[in-house]
This record gives C-alpha cells, structure tokens and sequence, in this order.
C-alpha cells in the first residue's frame, strides 16, 4: 500500500510526470534512431567484417568517388526533380477541382485517387514492370500500337525507364499528396473568397492570390516530404525490374546503392558511408528549400 | 463495473497483441514441414523450396539409417535475397543464424569475408574427395578449408530446337567451335528466319560459361585472384558475341536473362534455334517451355578451338554448416550423408534433376530410369554428360566475383550487346572501376 502510494505521488508530481510520460519517446528515439545513426557514423569510418573491424579513416567516402554512386546520385535527383515537378502542381489542382462546390461525385474521384496510396509498393511495382513490358503483347506497347507506334523497350531505355519510375510515383503518392492540399483548402476562410468576389475577382485571380498563397504552408510541407521521399526511394525500383539490378544502373538510385554494397556485398563500413552521404545530401538540400522558402524568417 | 470491463477487455487486447507479435516467428515456422520424430534438433535456411523438400526426404532417410542419431530437421525456405540478407546479418551479429544454409555461388565470398563465420568441412569432404569433381569443392574454398557443398557439377552444354535446325537442314553434331556456330547460325537465319540463339544482357550465363571453358586456369578472376575484365581473350569473347547480335544471328534475350518470363514465352514458341546454359537448367524447360517437349537436345557446347575445352561448371549451392551451430557435428555428416554419399547423389538426379557432383554415379542404371527430364529430353542425357566428363573446366570464385559479375550484368553486356558499344573501352572502364 505504502509501495503503492509513492508510485502515484510520483506520477502526480509536476516536476516528474512529463519526464515520466516522455520517457517511452525518449527511450525509443534513443534506441531506434539515435544509436544506429551513431554507430553507422563509426561505421563508415571502418572496414567492417565479421569478426574484423578496423579503422580505415576516410576510405570508405574516398571510394564513394565512382561512376556506379555517380550514376545512382544523378538517378536519384532527375527523379527526385521530376516527382516534385509532377507531384505538387497536379494535386494541388485536383484538390482545388475536388474542393470546389459544383464538382459532382466528390467522395468518389477522392477515394479513387487515394487507393493506389493504400496498394503495396510490391504489388504495384509488379504490375507495372507486366503494363511496361517490352513485348508487342504488353498492355502499354498494344495500346500505343493502336496508335500505329512502334513497340518499345520501355525498361531497356534509359528515359522510357524514368518516364515508367515517375508515371509509378505519380500513380501512388498523388493521393497522400492531394490529401494534405484538401485538408489545407478547407483550412482557408469562406470569408476571403466572398470578399474576392465582391471585389469582382475572376476565379482565376481567386486562385492565384487567395489559394496559393494561403496554402504555402502545406505547399512546403508536401515539397520537404517529396525530396525526402524521392532521394530515398528503392523498393519502386526495384520491383520494377526485378532486382537491384537494372540494365545499365538506369534504376539505381542511393538507396539501391547502399544496398548492394552494405547488404549484397557484404560490405557494411561502406554501406554506412554512403547513407550517411545521403542523410547529409536530403539534410542540406531541405535546409536550402526551407530558407528560400522563407521558413527561418520571423513571422513579420 | 462497466469500467474496469472496459479496462480489462483493453489489457487482453494489447497483451494479446503482444503475444501476436511475438509468435509471429513461430508461426512461419510451423508453416514449413517439420519432419516428425524425435532427435537433435536442426535448423536449416535455403532460398528454393525444391531443395526445401529434397532435405526433408533426405532426413527421413538419414534417421531410417541412423536410429541412434536422429534428426529433427526444421527447413526453412525463404525468398532468395531474403535468405541470403537474414543470414548475412545474423552471421554479422553473431546472433540467430542456422544450423545449416544454403548459399548461392555468387553470394558464397561475402561469406567468406574476414574470418568465416561458417565451419570448415574438410572432415567429411576429405574423405570423398576422389570422387567429386574437384572444381565444384574449390569455389567453396579458402586457405585450404572447404566451407560448402554442392548440389551438381553445373556442366554448361547447350539445348538446340532439333525442330528448327532440321528445317535449316543443320546437324548439330557437325558443330565444333564457335565458328561454326556462327555459321550454322548464319544458315538458319536465312532458312527459317530465326535467330540462332539469345544472349542475356542482365545476368551473366551467356558470357561467363563461354569464359570459363577456356583452356587455362584464367576466368572472369585470373588465377591470382584479380578481377580479370582487361584479359584480351574475355575481349575477343565479347566481340565474338557483339557480332552475333550484329548479324541477327542472336538477339538480346527478351526479358534481358534466361530466367524472365518473356524470355520463356519467346523460347517456347520457337523463337530461338539454340541457348547455351548450365545442366541445371533442364528444370526451366520441363517447368516452364512444355511445348518444347522432345524437340530439344542437349549437346556439349562448342569449342573455341578443335579440340579445346567443350564445358564448364557454372553456378551452385553451397550448403554450409554455420559456426553458431550447436550440433555441428551431426550437422556437417547430415549434408555429407545428402549431398557426398552415392545415395544422396543418385537422389539429387532423380529429385532435383541436377547433374550430382560425385561422377561416378552418373552411368549407374538408377540414372537411366524414367522421369520427367528423360521424358522430355530422351535417356542420353548422361552420355553427353560423359563424354565431357574431363573438358568441365572450372571457374574461379572469390571475394571479388560479386563485384565483378555485378558490373557484368549492370553494365557491360548491356552497354556492348544492347547500346553497341566499343567492347574494349567498356571493359577497361569496368576493369578500372574494380581497382
């Protein structure tokens, strides 16, 4: 009883509590987060094998130096570019179309493009890699035969390949994506619009000056999570041809790289460098984005 | 009241989801057949659910010998890189792995890196040394340790379509080299307007058998150790298959490897007169070309040069035995008895299909009787096997094979064979990459 007590004193205690109800966070942020990134920062400074380690300074980043991780870099960004080109305009429109009253069958158009959200990437990249066959039979080559085109080696082909990588990604994430701009739209006071419209504003002018730039908030949140989606995108590749392995590394990107080499290979100091390349390129190039878009100003 | 139901239906939620999560492991085990009885318990990883079932046959039998000695055999399949990554990480952190696993050749030298964290198992290879093809123990090697143990001897020999090299009024016994390959080749082209074969351009069973016949201890490895892309011989091989694609007398492999889909569905319908792979590979066309069905015939693949080299041993299984095995012991003679002894060889023919490594099994009459692979290919099968017996040369296999077929099968023959490039720059570019 006496046990008991204390136990709910402390719990009560205001100094205490918050510590106390922090603590599982803390513990699994420490645990799950914290000590790998450290121990893959040692990592990449040694030359890691079973029952071997040793330190080999700058080796492992020395080496990053090559035309495979070049390639895998190069990959990662065009896609990274190409998504965010593809991926914050166009549901950012939909939203707007869906938002708006006179649409019809709303909840409808919503769910069908929220689905392939919901699909696995595996299923998916599966799928795609059978409608983006090379073969006369396959659905896309039967469909551009119509047309009176020539069959194409979709995957074989280093652009058709990226065009096949960012039709998957449109196909997937338009939905998550198209979600936050509804959520932002509705966020957006009646009132402005009323008043736009008294002003005489056209719809076009109603967009531009009262929707984008009240939706700037969520626009750089969807922007900060789709570089960081893209530059760590993987399984999409790879699902698509099979494995890591793609013709002439026109699927690779980082991730795949860190894998062949950490996992694959059995090179695992390596490995560590090349995500930690990854961690510092994602970390900087949002730093960047968010300064430009005016995030670290104080709110005036 | 309704309260502490509340309360108590929520602890017997989450304590049985608790309970869910941490059974998970056990449940895809009880998935997989667990061969009954009692005895020492085993475990067992391997990526292919044929070989699954072939241990599980295997130790039924063991235990049928070895009353004192049972086993009780859990294997475990799982997908081929998930395999190979569970295990690359349990033998890294030295927690978790099992008693036995099965590792693919290309995969095995990541194993090997620093100290091997697999037994060596010379004990029960030493003393059937004699009579297991040689080269199949050393791309197991290191320092003088043999850590695994093949499934076959892997002999590269090459399937015609007999239908289309009649109707080009080809023999294929009348082929010898490579040269004249090329020009039957040429003839059946012009006659039927097939190609005469397919030449991956994703994986590397059209370009490493035709290296590794070559006469002489250099590979895709010299015999140093060192990658070997600069070799000119591996040069004067790209050529010769760059001007096959060049002429149409070979197309790239739809699907870009002899193991994709497209590739079955083109082969099947006839689309290519010929493919060189290794003797494993009868199972694709029993499983997956049925129409194909007696039009096929295995032949040793041609040589570069009259009376050069006619095969090589390609792929493999590797079945180790690991270091955080508790019964090891019993462990190492179990894939001894399965995988070394006269048994367990004539069993990997009649269960796999494979061409068992012990050769002196091979013209045992248990060879000759009917299975699918007879049926389908005829009862020579092992004739041509024979008659190469002493021309299967052997590969080299070390810590840099993954490296280098890698680059193989991501760069080089895609970029020779596909974008036409100059093969000599492509493979110095490789080789320098592998510095």
């Amino acid at each position: 009883m006496e046990r008991k007590k204390k136990l709910s004193n402390l719990l009560y205690s205001q100094k205490i509590a918050p510590y106390f109800f922090v603590l599982p966070f803390l513990l699994s942020f420490a645990i799950f987060f914290a000590y790998p990134v450290f121990s893959t920062v040692v990592m990449s400074f040694q030359e890691v094998l079973p029952g071997q380690v040793t330190f080999i300074g700058l080796e492992n980043y020395k080496d990053l130096w090559n035309p495979t991780f070049l390639k895998s870099l190069k990959n990662s960004t065009v896609y990274t570019a190409l998504t965010l080109c593809v991926l914050i305009p166009i549901p950012l429109l939909l939203a707007v179309f869906l938002n708006s009253k006179i649409m019809v069958a709303k909840n409808f158009f919503r769910s069908i493009i929220f689905i392939p959200a919901l699909t696995s990437v595996v299923v998916a990249g599966i799928i795609f890699r059978l409608i983006f066959g090379g073969q006369e039979g396959a659905l896309l080559n039967s469909i551009i035969g119509i047309f009176g085109f020539e069959p194409k080696a979709w995957l074989n082909n280093a652009g058709l390949s990226m065009f096949a990588l960012v039709i998957l990604a449109t196909w997937k994430w338009m939905g998550i994506n198209l979600l936050y701009f509804l959520a932002g739209l509705q966020n957006i006071p009646r009132e402005l619009y009323e008043a736009a419209d008294v002003d005489g504003a056209s719809t076009w002018k109603k967009f531009t000056n009262v929707t984008v730039p009240l939706l700037k908030p969520i626009t750089i949140y969807v922007f900060t999570i789709s570089i960081y989606g893209g530059y760590s995108m993987f399984a999409e590749s790879y699902m698509l041809y099979g494995n890591n392995n793609s013709p002439n590394d026109m699927g690779l990107t980082i991730v795949g790289y860190l894998y062949r080499n950490g996992i694959e290979q059995n090179n695992l100091g390596f490995g560590s460098a090349v995500g930690i390349t990854l961690l510092v390129l994602t970390f900087v190039i949002t730093l960047v984005q968010l300064s430009l878009s005016g995030m670290f100003k104080k709110e005036e | 009241m309704k309260k502490h139901l509340f309360v108590l239906i929520s602890i017997i939620l989450v304590f049985s989801m608790f309970l869910a999560a941490c059974s998970g492991n056990k449940a895809s085990t009880d998935g997989d057949k667990e061969s009954g009885g009692k005895g020492t318990k085993l475990e067992l990883w391997t990526f292919n659910e044929l070989h699954g079932k072939y241990y599980d046959f295997m130790v039924k039998e063991w235990n049928k010998e070895n009353p004192d000695k049972q086993i009780n055999l859990t294997a475990n399949v799982y997908p081929y890189d998930d395999m190979h990554n569970k295990l690359l990480v349990a033998i890294q952190s030295g927690k978790g792995a099992p008693d036995i696993a099965d590792i693919e050749v290309t995969k095995f030298p990541n194993y090997l890196k620093g100290q091997p964290q697999l037994l060596p198992l010379n004990d029960v290879v030493e003393p059937e040394k004699e009579n297991i093809v040689q080269s199949r123990l050393d791309i197991y090697a290191k320092d003088g340790n043999y850590y695994g143990i093949d499934f076959h001897v892997g002999a590269s020999v090459i399937y015609y379509n007999k239908e289309i090299l009649d109707k080009a009024g080809v023999n294929p016994d009348d082929i010898k080299t490579w040269d004249d390959y090329a020009k039957a080749g040429k003839v059946v082209l012009e006659k039927t307007g097939v190609p005469m074969t397919t030449l991956e351009t994703a994986d590397h069973w059209s370009l490493w058998p035709q290296v590794a016949q070559l006469e002489g201890s250099d590979d895709l490895i010299d015999a140093k150790g060192d990658p070997n892309l600069d070799d000119p011989k591996i040069l004067e091989i790209l050529k010769y298959q760059q001007n096959l694609i060049e002429e149409g007398i070979a197309v790239t492999t739809p699907g870009n490897n002899h193991h994709s889909e497209e590739y079955y569905g083109f082969m099947n319908n006839g689309g290519a007169a010929s493919v060189w792979m290794p003797m494993w590979y009868m199972g694709r066309f029993t499983d997956y070309m049925p129409d194909l069905k007696n039009k096929i015939v295995i032949k040793p693949m041609p040589a570069w040069e009259e009376g050069g080299p006619r095969s090589a041993g390609m792929g493999g299984t590797g079945t180790a035995v690991t270091t955080q095995s508790e019964n090891p012991d019993l462990a190492k003679e179990f894939i001894a008895f399965a995988k070394l002894s006269k048994e367990g060889n004539i069993q990997l023919w009649k269960q796999l299909g494979f061409d068992p490594p012990r050769t002196e099994v091979w013209d045992m009459p248990e060879l000759k009787e009917e299975n699918k692979f007879t049926e389908y290919f005829g009862t020579d099968i092992f004739d041509t096997l024979i008659e190469v017996k002493d021309e299967i040369e052997g590969v080299n296999i070390n810590e840099n094979t993954p490296k280098v077929t890698d680059i193989l099968n991501t760069q080089v023959l895609f970029r020779t064979l596909v974008d036409g490039e100059d093969p000599e720059k492509v493979l110095k570019e490789a080789s320098e990459q592998l510095k």
